[in-house]
C-alpha cells in the first residue's frame, strides 16, 4: 500500500534525507564503486596509478587453491550452522508454543546468546572445548587426541561452528515461535477435537504453516553464515582462519588477502564473487517472500 | 488445550531442559569457571559449582586488560552508533513517506541496497574512505574542474571513525517507515488542517508516536555497536580509544605464563555483561525490533 503522501515540499524531504544520504553515498556507495574498479585494475598497494587488466584477478583468484578451499569451508559452516540453528529453533519453538507453566522463563532464556558477541562467545569456547581443560578434558584423558582444535582443521570448524549455532539458535527460535503464535487456535483445537495428538498436530499442521517462515530463515542464516559480521568474529578471534586453512571462511580471507598480504585487486575479485552469491540470495528471499502465504 | 497430555508435557519439559543446557549450559560454565582458582579451573574434570573468587579474577582481568578505558570507549562508541542510526533513520523514512516527490523512490532503493553489503565485503575501500575523507571530494573537483585541492582529513582513531560507517546503513529506515505507514492518513491531514507545518507535525505527533519504535531499535542497536569488532580493529591503534572487542585477545592466558583461563573468563564475563543485561531487561522491546527489522 502507497501512503498519500500530504506535505508538498520539494527542499524539506532533501534536507530531511541529507545526512544518511550522505553519510550512504560516502561510506557504502564510494566504496562499493572501489571494489568494482578495484577487481578488474590492478592496484598498487602503496598509491600510483591502477592499470586495467580484466578478467586477470579473477583468474588468478580462481587458480589458488587456497581459494576454493575457503568457498569449501563457508559452504560446510553456513550448511552446518543453518541446519542445526533452524532445527533446534524449531524444535524449541514448538515446545515453548505449548505454553506449559514455566516456558515464558524458557523462552526468555533462549535468547540471551544473541545478545553476546561471536568474538566473545569465540574466547569462551576456546576454554570451554578445549582439548586439556574444561569439557572436553576427561574425553581427552580416556582417549588421548580424541579432541584437537589445535591441531585437526576439522576439529577447528565444528568449533567454530558450535559458537554461530549456540549464538543464533535463539534468533531462529524467536522467529519460529512468532510464527506458531500466528497459527489459528481453532485449527490446532479442532486438530486435537479430531484426536490428532500433540505430535501429529506438530507435523500436520504447525510444520506446514510454517513454511514461509523456515523459508525466509534460510536465507538470512545462509547469508549470516557466508558474510555475517560474526562470521569473521568467530573465526578470527577463536582460530585465526586455522589450523592449515581449515577454518578459514570467505570473507576472514578477504581480509587477511587485503591487510596482511596488501592485495587489494585479489581481495575485490573475492569481493566481488561474494556480492553476487548475496544478490542471488536476496533475489530469491524476494521472488519468494512477493508470494508468502498469510494466514488470517 | 482440551487434552490431557501427560506423556507429550513431560517431553516438551525434556526438551525445553535439553535447551537450557545447550543455550544456556555455556554461561554456566563460564560463571563458573571466572570464580575458581587457579588450580580449580585447570583439574581434570571439571567442576561445575561456582567459587568464591570472582572478585579477585575480574580485578585481575580489568587491569590486565585496561578494562576501564575499553568499556568506557565501547560505552561511547555504541551509544554514538545507536544516537545516530535513530535519529537519521527517522529523518530519512519522515521524507520517504510524508513527501509527495520525485526523488521518494530514489531515496527508497539507494537506502534499500546498503542492505546487501556488509561491511566486511568492502572493508578495504571503506578503510580507504575514513583514512582520507576529502579522497572523493578531491577527485571529484579535479575531474569536474581540474583544480587539485589539497584537503586532508583522516578518521582514524576517533570516535567518528569509530562510528560514522556504522550508522552508514540503513536497518533503522525501514523499521521506521514500516512504523510511518501504519499510520493513519487522517493524522497529517488534522495536522495541516490545523496550520502546522511539517516540522511541527514530525517533532510533536511522529517523535511522541514512534517511542515504542525507538526504544525496539535502540536495543537493537546498542546490542550491534557494543559488539563490533573489525571495524574497531581497523580503525584504531592508539590504545586510548580500544575498545571491549580489541581486549578479548590481550585476556588470553599467554604461551609461556600460567594458563589463568579464570582471569581470561572472568573478563569476557565483564565485556559480555552490557549487552547481555540490555536484552534480559528490554527483551521485549529487543524482539519486537528483531522481528520487525527483518520483516
Amino acid at each position: 500500500m502507497e501512503k498519500r503522501a500530504v506535505f508538498k515540499s520539494w527542499w524539506l524531504p532533501i534536507l530531511f534525507a541529507l545526512p544518511q544520504i550522505l553519510l550512504i553515498l560516502l561510506f557504502f556507495y564510494w566504496p562499493a564503486i572501489a571494489v568494482m574498479k578495484w577487481a578488474f585494475t590492478l592496484e598498487p598497494p602503496f598509491g600510483g596509478v591502477a592499470e586495467f587488466v580484466g578478467l586477470t584477478n579473477f583468474d588468478e583468484v580462481f587458480a589458488d587453491p587456497f581459494y576454493w578451499n575457503s568457498v569449501a569451508v563457508s559452504l560446510i559452516f553456513a550448511l552446518c550452522g543453518t541446519c542445526f540453528t533452524m532445527l533446534v529453533g524449531l524444535v524449541l519453538a514448538i515446545a515453548v508454543d505449548r505454553r506449559l507453566p514455566g516456558s515464558g522463563l524458557f523462552r526468555f532464556l533462549y535468547i540471551l546468546p544473541y545478545a553476546i558477541a561471536g568474538p566473545a562467545a569465540g574466547m569462551a569456547f576456546r576454554f570451554i572445548l578445549s582439548p586439556e581443560r574444561g569439557l572436553m578434558a576427561s574425553v581427552n584423558a580416556a582417549f588421548p587426541d580424541f579432541w584437537n582444535p589445535a591441531k585437526y582443521g576439522a576439529h577447528a570448524l565444528i568449533l567454530v561452528i558450535v559458537i554461530f549455532a549456540w549464538k543464533w539458535t535463539g534468533y531462529t527460535f524467536i522467529f519460529l515461535l512468532a510464527g506458531l503464535q500466528s497459527v489459528p487456535r481453532s485449527l490446532t483445537e479442532a486438530a486435537a477435537m479430531d484426536g490428532a495428538g500433540p505430535i501429529r498436530r506438530a507435523i500436520d499442521i504447525q510444520v506446514p504453516l510454517l513454511a514461509p517462515t523456515l523459508f525466509f530463515l534460510l536465507v538470512i542464516m545462509m547469508t549470516e553464515g557466508f558474510v555475517g559480521s560474526d562470521t569473521f568474529g568467530i573465526v578470527h578471534s577463536t582460530t585465526g582462519g586455522g589450523p592449515n586453512h581449515g577454518t578459514e571462511v570467505m570473507v576472514f580471507r578477504i581480509v587477511d588477502e587485503a591487510f596482511k598480504g596488501l592485495n587489494y585487486s585479489g581481495a575485490s575479485a573475492q569481493s566481488i564473487v561474494l556480492i553476487g552469491l548475496i544478490m542471488v540470495f536476496t533475489f530469491i528471499q524476494f521472488r519468494f517472500i512477493e508470494k508468502r502465504v498469510h494466514y488470517k | 488445550m482440551i487434552q490431557r497430555t501427560p506423556i507429550a508435557d513431560a517431553l516438551t519439559y525434556l526438551l525445553m531442559v535439553l535447551g537450557f543446557i545447550l543455550l544456556i549450559g555455556p554461561f554456566l560454565v563460564i560463571l563458573a569457571g571466572a570464580s575458581q582458582t587457579l588450580q580449580q579451573i585447570n583439574s581434570v574434570p571439571f567442576h561445575f559449582l561456582p567459587q568464591d573468587r570472582f572478585l579477585e579474577n575480574a580485578s585481575a582481568a580489568w587491569s590486565r586488560a585496561n578494562l576501564g578505558s575499553a568499556m568506557i570507549n565501547s560505552f561511547i562508541m555504541a551509544c554514538f552508533v545507536t544516537v545516530g542510526k535513530v535519529a537519521l533513520s527517522a529523518c530519512t523514512a519522515f521524507a520517504i513517506v510524508f513527501f509527495r516527490t520525485p526523488l521518494k523512490h530514489f531515496f527508497f532503493w539507494i537506502v534499500f541496497i546498503t542492505l546487501m553489503l556488509p561491511l566486511e565485503v568492502r572493508v578495504v575501500p571503506t578503510y580507504a574512505v575514513a583514512a582520507d575523507l576529502f579522497q572523493p571530494f578531491r577527485l571529484l573537483i579535479s575531474a569536474l574542474t581540474g583544480i587539485e585541492v589539497s584537503v586532508e582529513w583522516n578518521l582514524l582513531n576517533s570516535y567518528a571513525g569509530l562510528t560514522l560507517p556504522l550508522i552508514a546503513t540503513a536497518t533503522g529506515t525501514f523499521l521506521y517507515r514500516q512504523f510511518f505507514m501504519t499510520l493513519p492518513n487522517e493524522l497529517a491531514e488534522a495536522a495541516r488542517m490545523d496550520g502546522s507545518g511539517p516540522v511541527r507535525f514530525f517533532v510533536d505527533m511522529l517523535i511522541p508516536l514512534s517511542r515504542t519504535n525507538m526504544l525496539a531499535l535502540t536495543t537493537i542497536m546498542f546490542v550491534y555497536g557494543w559488539n563490533q569488532y573489525l571495524w574497531p580493529l581497523l580503525m584504531i591503534t592508539d590504545p586510548a580509544y580500544k575498545t571491549t572487542m580489541m581486549s578479548l585477545s590481550a585476556l588470553l592466558p599467554s604461551e609461556n605464563s600460567l594458563p589463568d583461563w579464570n582471569v581470561t573468563l572472568a573478563g569476557s564475563l565483564i565485556i559480555m555483561a552490557p549487552p547481555l543485561v540490555v536484552v534480559a531487561v528490554l527483551q521485549r522491546w529487543f524482539v519486537r525490533g528483531l522481528v520487525a527489522t527483518e520483516k
